[in-house]
């Protein structure tokens, strides 16, 4: 689904991203761990197409992104949901409205899928902020409702920056039981976390792999996690 | 192909297209504002253009049709006098035509003041000869000259000569009009593409939230073009509606009354500046589209 073919990167500086082969087959569950400031989110947005690599090949759903054009790169935001680290949201519209935006841009017409905009909405805990404006919502609650945006079209991929960093527990694991239902219907999932529980938690329902970035490079972390 | 269909996406709106870029407030009556005080400018160019154009016009055709040689003779001597500026008229370079009256269009000439029964043979009444003149025109002193040489009873007249530089000054004041409304358009059109850039600036925000959900930059153009394309045409409108009123209330005095009270439309010329509004929904559609496309390839 994403082949990565001895990428580097950089912003300008050093190189932050050093010679990183991989392969996220269809329907594979990954989790990216490293510590803070390794490039977990510079290596997300290389797979998404938000930055291209300095060196090196990246390809989505067999072709390379570097040839693809702007409206190839729309396309491709749709056919992988992406939870940003930071969720930005259309701070005028209300939360129900921010969650079907993916279907608007598409020209999907929203009534078709209103019964799947609250059953969604209803699923990750904001049915009762779905006529409130993102900038009233907690953190957590802006992490829930980034993630429904993205999962509203059955992306073939689901993409998530620290999906987890601003939710209790209880919540994470709903959050992870949604991802992992979408894995079981074959999607592909990609996970940046400092959670090491949370990757534990999802190992005991997916074989999940965790990739860690270490000294600008991608390893696959042992069985101790 | 994709200009189409954003002029059709604007004929034929998109509520939910239009929901995503957040309203601006105050800044967008400036844009409505500016466009609405340039069409009322450009009405009046218009105006201007079509006044002095019908002006030149008018003028002109009275100047190519005027001039006169008048030969008061003695009986005896008047043919031959005819004769000699006759002959001093051809071969006058600049003179295209000249023709003597008979003495039935002279009778027909002094009827309105002496009635039909004049006998004008039996009058010393000039005889007239009609000079048409060419493109270039002629050397009014050179032939008043030969003519005082060759036939002394012969006078050129031609009074309307004087009106030679108003008609020229007419002709360019109808090109300033023409050329005022171009240099109005081209405002409105830089206009439009600093608002709408200031606008794309102000949004990057939204801009980038569109991307991340798989707006492609045509819907996302798509939604600031209809914007400032609207307020342009809604500005323009309302300009050119007071524009055509005031110019409706000028006083209006006879048609000789000169150039500035001919300041108006005439019969269908009421239509034209109708197209203003049409025009700065075009110069907006393009300008901010253009702005768009560019600052969203700039925005990575
Ligand atoms: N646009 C940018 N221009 C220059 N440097 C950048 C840019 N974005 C990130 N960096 C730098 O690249 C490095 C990696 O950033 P990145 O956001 O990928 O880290 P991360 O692993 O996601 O960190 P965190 O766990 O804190 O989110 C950081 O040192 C950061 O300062
Ligand atoms: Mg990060």
């Amino acid at each position: 689904m994403i082949e990565l073919d001895d990428v580097s990167y950089s912003y300008g500086g050093g190189e932050l991203l050093s010679n990183i082969s991989l392969d996220l087959p269809s329907g594979s569950f990954h989790f990216l761990t490293g510590p803070s400031g390794a490039g977990k989110t510079t290596f997300l947005k290389l797979c998404y197409g938000a930055l291209l690599a300095t060196r090196g090949r990246v390809s989505a759903f067999g072709s390379d992104l570097r040839d693809m054009g702007r409206d190839d790169i729309a396309r491709l935001r749709r056919q992988v949901g992406v939870v940003h680290q930071d969720c930005e949201f259309l701070d005028h519209l209300p939360v129900e409205e921010n969650v079907a935006l993916p279907l608007t841009v598409s020209g999907r017409d929203r009534g078709t899928e209103a019964a799947n905009l609250s059953e969604l909405l209803s699923w990750v805990g904001l049915s009762g902020q779905a006529r409130s404006l993102p900038p009233e919502l907690s953190g957590g609650e802006r992490q829930r409702a980034a993630l429904a945006r993205a999962v509203i079209m059955s992306p073939e991929m689901v993409i998530a920056d620290e999906p987890t960093g601003n939710i209790d527990w209880e919540m994470s694991l709903r959050l992870l039981k949604l991802l992992v239902e979408l894995n079981r219907m074959g999607k592909t999932i990609l996970i940046a976390t400092h959670d090491l529980n949370l990757i534990r938690a999802a190992k005991q329902q997916v074989s999940a792999r965790v990739l860690r970035i270490k000294d600008r490079s991608l390893q696959l972390a042992g069985a101790d996690l | 192909m994709n200009v189409i269909g954003d002029g059709l996406a604007i004929v034929r709106g998109d509520a939910q297209a239009d929901r995503v870029v957040p309203p601006t407030g105050h800044t967008a009556w400036l844009t409505t504002f500016t466009a609405g005080a340039m069409a009322f400018l450009a009405v009046f160019a218009l105006a201007l253009s079509l006044a002095t154009g019908r002006l030149a016009e008018r003028w002109s055709n009275e100047l190519a049709r005027t001039a006169t040689v008048r030969i008061s003779a003695p009986a005896g001597q008047e043919a031959a006098q005819v004769q000699a500026a006759e002959r001093v008229l051809e071969q006058t370079p600049g003179v295209a035509e000249t023709r003597l009256l008979d003495v039935e269009e002279q009778r027909a000439l002094l009827e309105p003041w002496f009635g039909p029964d004049l006998p004008v043979e039996a009058l010393p009444i000039p005889r007239m000869i009609e000079v048409i003149e060419d493109r270039q025109g002629y050397d009014a002193e050179g032939l008043r000259l030969r003519l005082a040489a060759e036939a002394p009873g012969a006078v050129l007249d031609d009074h309307t000569r004087w009106r030679r530089p108003l008609v020229s000054a007419a002709w360019r004041l109808r090109i300033l009009g023409w050329l005022s409304i171009l240099l109005i358009a081209g405002a409105v059109g830089a206009m439009i593409t600093l608002a709408a850039s200031a606008a794309l600036a102000a949004n990057a925000q939204v801009i980038r939230v569109l991307r991340l959900v798989g707006a492609r930059d045509v819907y996302i153009a798509r939604a600031f073009v209809r914007r400032f394309t609207l307020r342009a045409l809604t500005g323009a409108a309302v300009g050119t509606v007071i524009g055509m009123a005031a110019i409706a209330l000028l006083p209006r005095a006879s048609e000789e009354g000169g150039f500035l009270t001919g300041l108006g439309f005439h019969g269908w010329h009421w239509l034209l500046p109708l197209v203003i509004p049409v025009l700065a929904g075009l110069v907006a559609f393009a300008a901010t589209r253009q702005a768009a496309l560019r600052s969203l390839r700039e925005l990575m």
